[in-house]
């Protein structure tokens, strides 16, 4: 049974978070040292936590898989962070931030929340500048901003395109000067594959040494998970190569609900697959849409042509064709649908793969004829690069190829508002939480998310619940531990005995092929019935045919692999069931039985505002459906129009 | 395309390694290098044999965990590239290439091609930070960087700490990364007040952690992937002057 208290404090919107951190119970300072916390995960959510906690005195255990936590994935994000700073004077505010983000959420989102995210916002960029974070300025030494995924007002700070990066240098040195000092003890190497409850409450992990192979366990007074989203499902993914969802999904089959896992978000401009070599999608900046002209042909024979030789009048340039007021610049969810559609149609460009174009042409003749090939190098010049360092290109002379690409996933484990999951004391930071971005996230909103968890909510919520159950000094010698260890190895001594014929990497291409036809941008009653009849066979194929290499006792990245993919591989079939559920399309999930006569998606206000979370019911046991009704007291819902 | 490969295998905790010869057909042009790994890895385990392990994460050339030294140069023949965004397009068909794992004395070897590169870990905690509790900054704006400065500051920024600089460096120095680090925070005002501290903290954590000293051979410049300059190495010389003369004036 899910407890889904949202613990939402009482008072008018704008007071909820002053009224809970003046209600919130403190640790005082000599008492700090007595608890300690393990941070799983060292993105910007993780790192900054763990020396947020650090600083305020807790003892920080900190874990992540790479070599050093300043790798975590956060890094990667190229196009900025959205603060409501008001600085361009154009009209922002934390209500306008809040707004535009519950209304961007396709009103999926829980207020308070998001309000709260609104209202830190200022002060993640304050606390960045103290880091050092070199975001760029104008000549009069002041912060300069853009305006960013269809905004109305100038509300994104950047260092040039690597945000993502320099935020998180920003966190990882404020980490580094804690695990100087002796109060972050730091864990690199590690993955988390298991979750210790003692008397109901997170009390520890039990993690592999991927360097040793040894199973360790380490105990705290809570834990903290911060392993961000689950977008490799699909294989193919602009994540990681290491991005899973092991972590959350364990803690999943340990109690925590899991939120939302439908809502998964698509980007509509990176490279196409080059062929079933591929191992990852790159993103390019969605700015290209800004000067950009997309098309495909509009006869299927043309589609192998050199594209200069196709005339004007044998294109289609669908989205300005179908939404003429946005054109180019529809949004993510519509332009990677249209482009689908396009590809669908037999109508896809570059290297056919299995047989398919998935591609369609962005083109920049138009705006090199206009502002001059000058203008376009500058505006683009690092972009244009980057295409042809990939593909071999030149896109100043043959339109690029783009196709959409899995991103970031909005759902996660279910939090209240002080981010506790429905396991007391296991509390879930950034993408890994489903609380902000409801049905779809916002351009440069992941970054404000990961940071103000760390930075700013945390530090508050969780001494809250340490000063509510005391520090208890948990052994890791307790029974529970034996348990949950003994499970832990017993499932890698399961995937090591198996010695079938298939790589752990076959099972996980296969998986996503079915996740991304069935259960991707577009999704059917009948494609997700689809897929829950093919996820069951692949994985019961997996646990009879898979291969797993090697030794337990060293770095072993097939078994690593392995235990990655036999999670998602059971998680599917969570994110398919709730896709299913979820008679409506909202936001980043479409079903094409939910549709207006324009192809826009059609909520259903009236029977789908709420989260959907799952609770895990045992192996082979479908989960039980729990809901938090999502209530709309500040925004209204609107249908949303680009036409 | 048909690839030749000599790849450096060391098992965990042996004293020694040696090159390894693999073929490996069918590759794309279009695949990246580690593609290609990946294709020879997937080959490997069809015939029950060990996998090569090598560190990757992000295959983007941004979160600087892959690290090979590809014919004798760290990230391989393309200039500001990392192995991960290195295309198979840039080698002949039929081409013998050689693989090995960074080479330095403080990066050391954990399993065929991963070393440990904690020691710029360690740089860092000496120094590489700016003491702002958390919490309570002021506003963003209240002091005005000139463009100039921090434009600077981003350029050293932009180290990605993978380490080819110490892997190209003949005297295995760290001299490029530690002095991107102390420059990206030394150019900031807000940098200011630990500057003397910092620079001397992390020019000699690094001497301690054993890495060389620069002699001005410039192959880390060369191998860069973010295209960091020697100028900061001037940089951090000229800091390191200045913080050393004005403790001695204490």
């Amino acid at each position: 049974m899910l407890n889904l208290d949202s613990k939402i404090p009482e008072g008018e919107i704008s007071k909820k978070w002053s009224n809970f951190k003046f209600h919130a119970k403190l640790v005082n300072p000599s008492n700090r040292r007595k608890f300690s916390v393990i941070v799983v995960g060292s993105g910007l959510a993780g790192a900054s936590a763990a020396a947020s906690l650090a600083e305020q005195g807790y003892n920080i255990k900190c874990f992540c898989y790479q070599d050093s936590p300043r790798r975590a994935h956060s890094i990667a994000a190229q196009g900025g962070i959205n603060a409501a700073k008001n600085y361009q004077n154009d009209g922002d505010s934390i209500y306008r931030l809040f707004y535009d983000t519950v209304k961007g959420g396709d009103f999926r989102s829980r207020e308070a929340n998001v309000y709260r995210l609104a209202e830190v916002s200022v002060n993640i960029i304050d606390q960045c500048v103290a880091l050092g974070v070199p975001f760029a300025r104008e000549y009069g030494g002041l912060l300069a901003n853009r305006s960013f995924g269809g905004a109305q007002v100038s509300r994104t700070f950047y260092a040039r395109g690597q945000t993502g990066q320099q935020l998180l240098l920003g966190a990882y040195s404020a980490l580094e000067r804690q695990i100087g000092l002796g109060k972050v003890k730091m864990y690199t190497r590690r993955e988390m594959l298991d979750l210790v409850k003692v008397d109901g409450h997170a009390k520890g992990i039990i993690v592999r040494n991927l360097v040793t192979g040894e199973i360790e366990r380490y105990a705290a007074d809570a834990v903290l998970l911060c392993t961000g989203g689950y977008g490799n499902v699909f294989y193919l993914s602009t994540n990681a190569q290491g991005c899973n969802v092991t972590a959350a999904y364990r803690c999943y089959k340990r109690g925590a609900g899991f939120a939302n896992p439908c809502f998964t978000q698509i980007h509509p401009t990176c490279i196409p697959q080059h062929g079933d070599q591929q191992s990852k999608l790159t993103l390019m900046s969605e700015s290209l849409r800004n000067d950009g002209r997309v098309w495909v042909p509009k006869k299927a024979e043309d589609c192998t042509k050199n594209p200069n030789d196709i005339p004007e009048d044998a294109r289609d340039y669908y989205l300005e064709r179908k939404y003429p007021s946005f054109g180019n610049l529809a949004p993510r969810d519509i332009s990677s649908r249209a482009a689908k559609e396009a590809c669908d149609d037999g109508r896809g460009v570059g290297p056919a793969v299995n047989g398919e174009r998935r591609g369609v042409y962005l083109d920049f003749a138009d705006a090199i004829k206009r502002d001059g090939l000058k203008t376009v190098e500058e505006k683009y010049g690092n972009l244009f690069e980057m295409y042809e360092r990939i593909t071999g290109e030149n896109a100043y002379e043959t339109p690029m190829r783009i196709y959409p690409a899995s991103h970031y996933t909005m759902g996660g484990l279910w939090v209240d508002y002080n981010l506790q999951s429905t396991i007391p004391g296991l509390f879930v930071l950034g993408e890994a939480n489903f609380s902000d971005h409801g049905a779809n996230r916002l351009g440069a909103s992941a970054l404000m998310q990961g940071l103000a968890d760390g930075y700013f909510v945390i530090p508050y919520t969780l001494p809250d619940y340490l000063a509510r159950v005391g520090a208890k000094n948990i052994s890791t010698d307790r029974s529970e531990f034996d348990e949950v260890e003994k499970e832990v190895r017993a499932k890698i001594e399961k995937l090591m005995a198996v010695k079938g014929n298939k790589s752990p990497r076959q099972f996980h291409i296969e998986l996503g092929k079915v996740m991304w036809e069935y259960c991707g941008m577009a999704r059917s009653e009948e494609s997700l019935k689809k897929a829950l009849e093919l996820i069951p066979k692949i994985r019961e194929d997996f646990w009879k045919n898979v291969k797993v290499v090697g030794t337990e006792d060293n770095i072993n990245t097939e078994l690593e692999r392995a235990g990655r993919v036999a999670d998602f591989l059971e998680f599917a079939e969570v994110m398919c069931l709730d896709a299913l559920n979820r008679n409506e399309s909202c936001g980043a999930h479409f079903r094409v039985e939910y549709q207006t006569e324009d192809g826009e998606a059609k909520r259903n206000d009236a029977e789908y505002s709420y989260a959907a979370v799952w609770e895990y019911a045992g192996e082979g046991k479908a989960p039980n459906l729990y809901k938090e009704v999502i209530t709309h007291d500040e925004v209204k819902p609107v249908v949303r129009s680009y036409k | 395309m048909k690839v030749h490969l000599k790849v450096w295998r060391q098992k965990q905790g042996a004293a020694k390694g040696k090159f390894e010869t693999y073929t490996v057909d069918n590759v794309s042009p279009d695949s990246s290098f580690l593609e290609m790994f990946d294709i020879l890895n997937e080959q490997l385990v069809a015939q029950d044999k060990e996998p090569i392990v090598f560190d990757h994460d992000c295959r983007e050339g941004i979160c600087g965990m892959c690290s090979m030294t590809i014919n004798g140069i760290p990230h391989g023949p393309e200039r500001k590239t990392t192995v991960c965004q290195l295309h198979m397009r840039k080698f002949k068909d039929g081409d013998t290439i050689v693989v090995e794992p960074w080479r330095a004395g403080a990066f050391p070897l954990k399993q065929d091609l991963i070393v440990s590169r904690d020691a710029l870990d360690l740089i860092q905690q000496a120094g590489g930070f700016i003491s702002a509790r958390i919490g309570s900054p002021q506003d963003a704006n209240a002091i005005p960087i000139p463009k100039e400065i921090a434009d600077k500051a981003m350029d050293a920024a932009a180290c990605i700490g993978c380490g080819a600089c110490v892997a190209a460096c003949p005297n295995a120095s760290a001299m490029l990364f530690t002095s991107a680090k102390v420059s990206h925070l030394n150019y900031l005002p807000q940098g200011a007040p630990e500057r003397n501290r910092r620079t001397i903290a992390m020019v000699e954590k690094m001497d301690e952690l054993g890495f060389g000293n620069c002699s001005n051979y410039g192959e880390c410049q060369a191998v860069c992937p973010k295209g960091i300059t020697l100028d900061f190495i001037a940089k951090m010389n000229r800091d390191y002057a200045i913080a050393k003369a004005a403790e001695a004036a204490k």
